[in-house]
């Protein structure tokens, strides 16, 4: 209501219990989540995880067995794909081979009989966005990707769709400039406040560009929430596995502390504390996961407080990576953690086969029951 | 060592082609060119025979209707052939694959079983005139059989496999994910169809109806068999003279008209087609 007329802002996108079963395989179960307008939304999962087949069945090219997409409130299922005026980019462009750039960004319009003057005008602007102006008479196979995918964006954009759909639209770019158009759709976004629906299987990618994020797995969403809740307060063992790295204990919950925080101990006699992502009971069986990078070694613990966990291990292994070194640091009968050191002046780094002593922050250590063996 | 790699690479390709080489040189090229001197040598060089070609209406008539046959049914197997090559390209494998095998099924008989086939139930008191009679169709049988309409049914039965497979091998080379573009972009079936997929497959139509035209310029069995007198194509007319008048140059000299005209009609299709593939962005 608020946006009136003219103005082109990002639709809200509602999904309703959307489930889609192929025989007696469900690939999407009751998936059900309310996109805010103009917000970047991220589906973020392994492949088979279902999150292909539910932007399928956002744009129309699947049908939902149950459930139902609203777009600003409106149902979505009886349309077809070309009347839900949805933008979509497909991870391999599908940049029309037999149309130059200005064609291929003019179809949309073309479609819509908008006026030729019209169309030149909107088509310079959308290829000014993706900057790509003086291109317009190429082919696309004159193009690399980059810019094959610059065109299906413009030609996504054109007809100003509320609601922009991405299927992993720069799976096919190599690092740097992924890197780079990441920045560039997460600033035309912005820019152009369209709704984004993405759906990437990097998690680095979610994280960089979306607003919310929706991690997947087996059809079902596992976690909603924006990239630094999902990635410091992770639902589930799964999420805090897929999303960065963690580093996980199997422990047995002991005693819960006043503050919600529960003390556990593991299989080789470790004690810690940390926060649990579920409700537990005394002496359910947990695993603890702890980020590589929140395990810092004791001499610079001082941040970190009273109350703090602490353990000693032995420097197993070291491997450089550039920014960090990453150490393997056992802990006897409780196995490995990782460890992530900057390099950097003053940050003294650990010698293999010597012993560290190494601290972290309960509140840093998430805590998911596990069903008792 | 590079050098050397390189000279055993280029043996062996040549290894390869050479059975096909020796093949075409013995079974082709030099008869053909046996062909290309008959027709000029006939107690002494000479071009009478070509002379008589163009003096002569009737020869040019025949030229002229196979031609136009040709033509016909190029344009009859298009009409059947690429909405049934749409269907195998775009429908569920399954399906495409039975529809496949009913369409090549037809390459295991022998054309002249086929074609008699044809005359079976195109006949007088055929099927097919026993069937539109009942059906109250007609009064007395059609002539289908020995004219024109005969000619196109059989020649346009025979080679629309071909026309089939040739549109059907490019538009599976479609992807049809830029099908779903052009309707997320706003197309209906019908525009995604005009806009995308048409001029997609157009180097399969311009392949099919080639390879069809081309083929029905040389036929000689079925227009021979379920044609009527009028309808003499130039393939019929080259046996008569290898067959009754035994003017065996005269037969060449029509052979290399006949190859002519379809080295003159391949070269300007070549163009056209060319530039096809330079809008549809492939090499």
């Amino acid at each position: 209501m608020a946006s009136s007329e003219g103005i082109a802002g990002g639709a809200e996108v509602r999904l309703h219990e959307l489930t889609k079963t192929f025989g007696s395989v469900a690939a999407v179960r009751d998936v059900s989540v309310t996109i805010t307008p103009g917000s970047f939304f991220t589906l973020l999962g392994p492949s088979g995880s279902g999150k292909t087949t539910t932007l399928m069945m956002v744009a129309g090219f699947a049908h939902p067995t149950r459930g139902e997409v609203f777009v600003d409130g409106k149902p979505m299922a009886a349309l077809p794909p070309q009347k839900r005026d949805l933008g979509m980019v497909f991870q391999s462009y599908a940049v029309f081979p037999h149309l130059t750039v200005f064609d291929n960004v003019a179809f949309p319009l073309q479609i819509r009989k908008t006026s030729r003057l019209e169309r030149l005008h909107r088509v310079g602007e959308a290829l000014e966005l993706v900057r790509l102006t003086g291109y317009e008479r190429r082919l696309p196979r004159q193009l690399s990707g980059g810019e094959q995918q610059r065109v299906a964006l413009a030609r996504a954009l054109v007809f100003r769709p509320r609601v922009l759909l991405m299927d992993e639209p720069l799976g096919a770019l190599d690092k740097k400039l992924r890197a780079h158009m990441q920045l560039e759709l997460k600033h035309i976004q912005q820019h152009l406040h369209v709704t984004v629906i993405y759906v990437t299987h990097d998690q680095e990618e979610a994280l960089t560009m979306s607003d919310r994020v929706a991690v997947m797995q087996g059809g079902r969403i596992e976690q909603v929430g924006s990239p630094a809740e999902l990635y410091d307060r992770p639902a589930s063992r799964f999420v805090a596995d897929f999303l960065g790295e963690s580093n996980f204990l199997e422990a047995t919950a002991v005693s819960t502390e006043d503050d919600g925080r529960w003390r556990c101990r593991a299989a080789g006699g470790l004690e810690f504390a940390g926060v649990p992502a579920a409700p537990l009971q005394a002496g359910q069986p947990v695993t603890a996961a702890v980020r590589p990078e929140k395990l810092v070694q004791a001499e610079d613990a001082g941040a970190l407080g009273p109350g703090a966990n602490v353990c000693k291990g032995l420097v197993e292994e070291a491997i450089y990576v550039g920014d960090v070194t990453r150490y393997r640091v056992g802990l006897g009968a409780d196995g490995a953690v990782m460890i992530k050191v900057p390099n950097r002046v003053g940050v003294r780094p650990p010698v293999t086969g010597a012993t560290v002593a190494l601290a972290w922050s309960p509140e840093d250590t998430r805590l998911f029951p596990r069903a008792s063996a | 060592m590079r050098p050397t790699e390189e000279r055993r690479e280029t043996l062996r390709h040549f290894l390869m082609l050479l059975p096909a080489v020796l093949v075409l040189a013995v079974l082709f090229a030099y008869p053909l060119l046996g062909i290309v001197n008959r027709s000029v040598y006939k107690a002494g060089y000479t071009l009478d025979m070509y002379r008589q070609i163009f003096r002569v209406p009737v020869y040019l008539q025949v030229i002229l209707a196979t031609f136009k046959v040709s033509a016909l049914v190029t344009m009859v197997c298009l009409a059947l052939g690429y909405p049934l090559a749409y269907m195998l390209a775009t429908r569920r494998p399954r399906t495409a694959q039975l529809l496949m095998i009913i369409v090549v099924l037809p390459f295991f008989t022998s054309i002249i079983v086929r074609t008699y086939a044809w005359m079976v139930l195109l006949g007088r008191n055929g099927i097919v005139n026993q069937y539109l009679m009942a059906l109250g169709f007609t009064d007395k049988p059609l002539l289908l059989l020995y004219n024109q309409g005969g000619v196109l049914i059989g020649m346009s039965y025979v080679l629309l496999p071909y026309m089939v497979l040739t549109v059907y091998s490019v538009m599976r080379s479609i992807d049809p994910r830029l099908v779903r573009a052009a309707h997320s972009l706003g197309a209906s079936r019908l525009q995604a169809f005009r806009r995308v997929f048409l001029p997609l497959s157009l180097p399969g139509i311009a392949g099919g109806t080639l390879l069809v035209f081309i083929l029905s310029l040389g036929f000689f069995i079925t227009p021979a068999l379920m044609g009527g007198p009028g309808d003499m194509m130039i393939a019929m007319l080259i046996e008569r003279e290898v067959e009754i008048t035994l003017n065996w140059s005269f037969a060449s000299a029509l052979a290399v008209i006949l190859l002519a005209l379809t080295l003159v009609g391949f070269t300007g299709y070549n163009r056209i087609v060319r530039l096809e593939r330079v809008f549809e962005g492939r090499h």
